[in-house]
């Protein structure tokens, strides 16, 4: 994979704590507001090219204006009380459904996005946001198993919460995914919502945990590529990151299928450059913009014309985009209202804390 | 030195901007966060103020109960080990030639230069299996059996270098706790001995008392406000810690403040994040209370 440039810094990676590396945030205030036409984005790190965001201010004479969040709670704490300035935000899916739940996105207005043709037809009407009346698909991926191949061949997700060839050299994640792959090894539904279910789930990892070297704050890769651990529960994209720093380190998506997840692009109710917002958003879209992207972030991207300007090597990578078989057996976790959303939460915090 | 009775208009002045400050950033704020705790969540975002006791009920379960234990047992071990730890340096200091003493306690202060989250990552490039304190012991290994291996002793060393696992687990979070609140403990207990009088020790010895009771009954009860200081110093913000057990703690380190800090991210239960933080805020007042009363039984003593 020569033609990507290597990184260091991965995406939903690192700074879980609260503590935002913000490149750009003077205060967001009205003052500024009248002036010169700007966007202020509001994204996960290492989520997008070097080169998208000068030719966007290149091309339409929008200064852009760029803050980092680590997880989707943390971009959830922020907008609840209230917008503080932000004009796009990149949520997940379910979270997406919630923040439609609490009003806090503003409708889209399609006829300002044409790019909107690129996108796949499959994706222009999830369920989290019917008919994409508030949300544009940015990427989506899955949720896997990074390892370490000259130790571990994983293909099931028995490796790491029943097998205990590898205790001790395991990484999970903190958030509930790591719950939701228990509900699929088990051969549940991860949107189950039979407490017997999630308890059964709850079990699992309590008699796994021992086996685990840590619930990681999404540094699952950072850890394979340190040999701290040979197996970490992963985004696709981020270990598809180290791989290239590493030639022993692979990716699967095991047998029994996984999460499947999207982040979007929304506009948060009070955003103060909603036409830029759009601008934005139909640019990120363009064919060529978006392979540019794509290639960059190593994520499957929905635009359908850019994929067709995607190298084989990408295009042909299962773990990239995962061949149907899989998706076949994977779900996207839905937002299932409050009560739901407590229980898997409760559920996770008993884990976390048993 | 004049009464403040006597110029109420210019004390009130002075105390004005404090008292505003600490009105609207910290009373205001901790208030807000009192009556959520009585709250009930309706919805993702919205919360009704209902002055419901379930959210301490729900607080009060063995499950977290033991995660309090098991951060208070941390905290004070951590403590412990600060203490011991602080003590030599802060008394080395206090006993320093003058000239040395300030640039030897902004040592102490420098790694506040630094951010507390920086430096908590700098850990973890040091303990960790590939680490720079693994590679360390490695080339001494390695020396060893070079060393060893001609007289042949080279079976001592064993076939391979084991890198020690210094990460993720709970020695790890003490480790975190007294690197980062170390200087919390120098700096008062600094300030006590540098005011201890001399003669009296002088006198101690000077009477037969040996080094070690010198130590005990003189120095250690004239260092007692700045020993309960940094006990209090380093305790209270230890037990509340949550980046320190993230890090650098294995799947058992998870603390009071981590399932707080869950509560008002991922879980996105204010309510009970709120009860949770009061809770563990009355059990700092109790220790601000024990520690006002040693106070006072301290000046009667002396």
């Amino acid at each position: 994979m020569s033609t990507v440039p290597k990184r260091v810094f991965t995406r939903r990676r690192l700074l879980n704590t609260g503590v935002t590396a913000a490149v750009v945030l003077p205060g967001l205030s009205g003052a500024l507001k009248a002036q010169a036409r700007e966007v202020v984005l509001y994204n996960w790190d290492s989520y997008i090219d070097p080169e998208t965001i000068p030719a966007f201010q290149e091309e339409t004479g929008i200064r852009v204006r760029y803050d980092l969040f680590a997880s989707n709670d943390e971009l959830f704490a922020k907008l609840r009380a209230g917008n503080p300035g932000y004009d796009v935000v990149f949520p997940s899916n379910d979270w997406v459904a919630r923040m439609i739940a609490a009003d806090m996105l503003m409708p889209l207005d399609h006829d300002r996005i044409p790019n909107l043709a690129n996108i796949m037809p499959r994706f222009m009407d999830p369920r989290h946001d019917p008919g994409r009346a508030h949300s544009v698909p940015y990427f989506w991926g899955t949720v896997g198993l990074g390892y370490r191949k000259s130790v571990a061949s994983p293909t099931s997700w028995g490796v790491i919460y029943t097998d205990g060839t590898h205790a001790g050299r395991i990484a999970v994640q903190r958030e509930i995914d790591t719950l939701l792959a228990g509900l699929k090894y088990l051969g549940y539904s991860i949107n189950t919502t039979d407490p017997d279910e999630i308890e059964d789930a709850v079990q699992l990892l309590l008699q796994a945990k021992a086996g685990f070297k840590t619930f990681a704050p999404d540094t699952g890769q950072d850890l394979l590529l340190s040999r701290e651990v040979d197996l970490a529960l992963e985004y696709n994209g981020d270990v598809l990151q180290v791989m290239q720093e590493d030639d022993d380190l692979s990716f699967v998506v095991p047998e029994e299928g996984t999460i499947l997840w999207e982040d979007d692009m929304v506009v948060p109710r009070g955003a103060p450059h909603v036409e830029e917002a759009h601008a934005f958003i139909d640019f990120v879209h363009d064919a060529e913009n978006n392979a540019r992207i794509a290639e960059w972030v190593m994520y499957p991207t929905p635009n359908a014309a850019a994929k067709e300007l995607l190298p084989q090597e990408i295009i042909g990578n299962p773990a990239i985009f995962p061949p149907d078989a899989v998706l076949d057996r994977s779900e996207f976790a839905l937002y299932q209202g409050e009560e739901i959303q407590q229980m898997r939460n409760d559920a996770m915090t008993r884990v976390l804390a048993g | 030195m004049q009464s403040w009775r006597e110029q109420p208009a210019a004390f009130f002045v002075f105390i004005l901007p404090a008292t505003l400050w600490l009105l609207a950033f910290f009373l205001i704020p901790l208030a807000l966060i009192w009556v959520i705790s009585f709250g009930e969540r309706v919805g993702p975002v919205d919360i009704a103020f209902t002055w419901t006791s379930a959210n301490y009920l729900d607080a009060l379960d063995p499950l977290y109960l033991k995660l309090f234990w098991r951060s208070l047992w941390i905290a004070a071990v951590a403590t412990a080990v600060v203490l011991v730890v602080a003590f030599p340096v802060a008394f080395a200091i206090a006993f320093a030639p003058p000239r040395a003493k300030p640039l030897l306690l902004l040592l102490v202060v420098l790694p506040f230069w630094t951010n507390m989250l920086i430096r908590t990552y700098a850990m973890l490039a040091v303990l960790r299996g590939n680490g720079y304190l693994n590679w360390t012991l490695e080339g001494l290994w390695e020396a060893t059996r070079l060393l060893l291996t001609p007289i042949g002793l080279g079976w001592l060393t064993g076939e391979r270098f084991v890198p020690l696992e210094l990460l993720y687990n709970n020695t790890a979070v003490v480790f975190g706790i007294v690197y980062v609140y170390l200087p919390f403990m120098v700096l008062p207990l600094y300030a006590s001995l540098e005011r201890l009088d001399r003669s009296l020790l002088e006198a101690s010895l000077d009477l037969g008392a040996s080094q070690l009771r010198t130590f005990l009954a003189v120095v250690v009860p004239m260092a007692r406000p700045g020993i309960v200081s940094g006990l209090m110093l380093v305790f209270i913000p230890a037990i509340g810690t949550f980046l320190i057990s993230d890090l650098l703690g294995g799947p058992d380190s998870q603390l009071l403040g981590n399932i707080i800090e869950r509560q008002f991210k991922a879980a996105n239960n204010w309510p009970l994040g709120a009860a949770m933080s009061f809770l563990l805020l009355y059990v700092a007042f109790a220790l601000l209370l024990v520690r006002a009363w040693l106070g006072a039984r301290g000046l009667r003593d002396a």
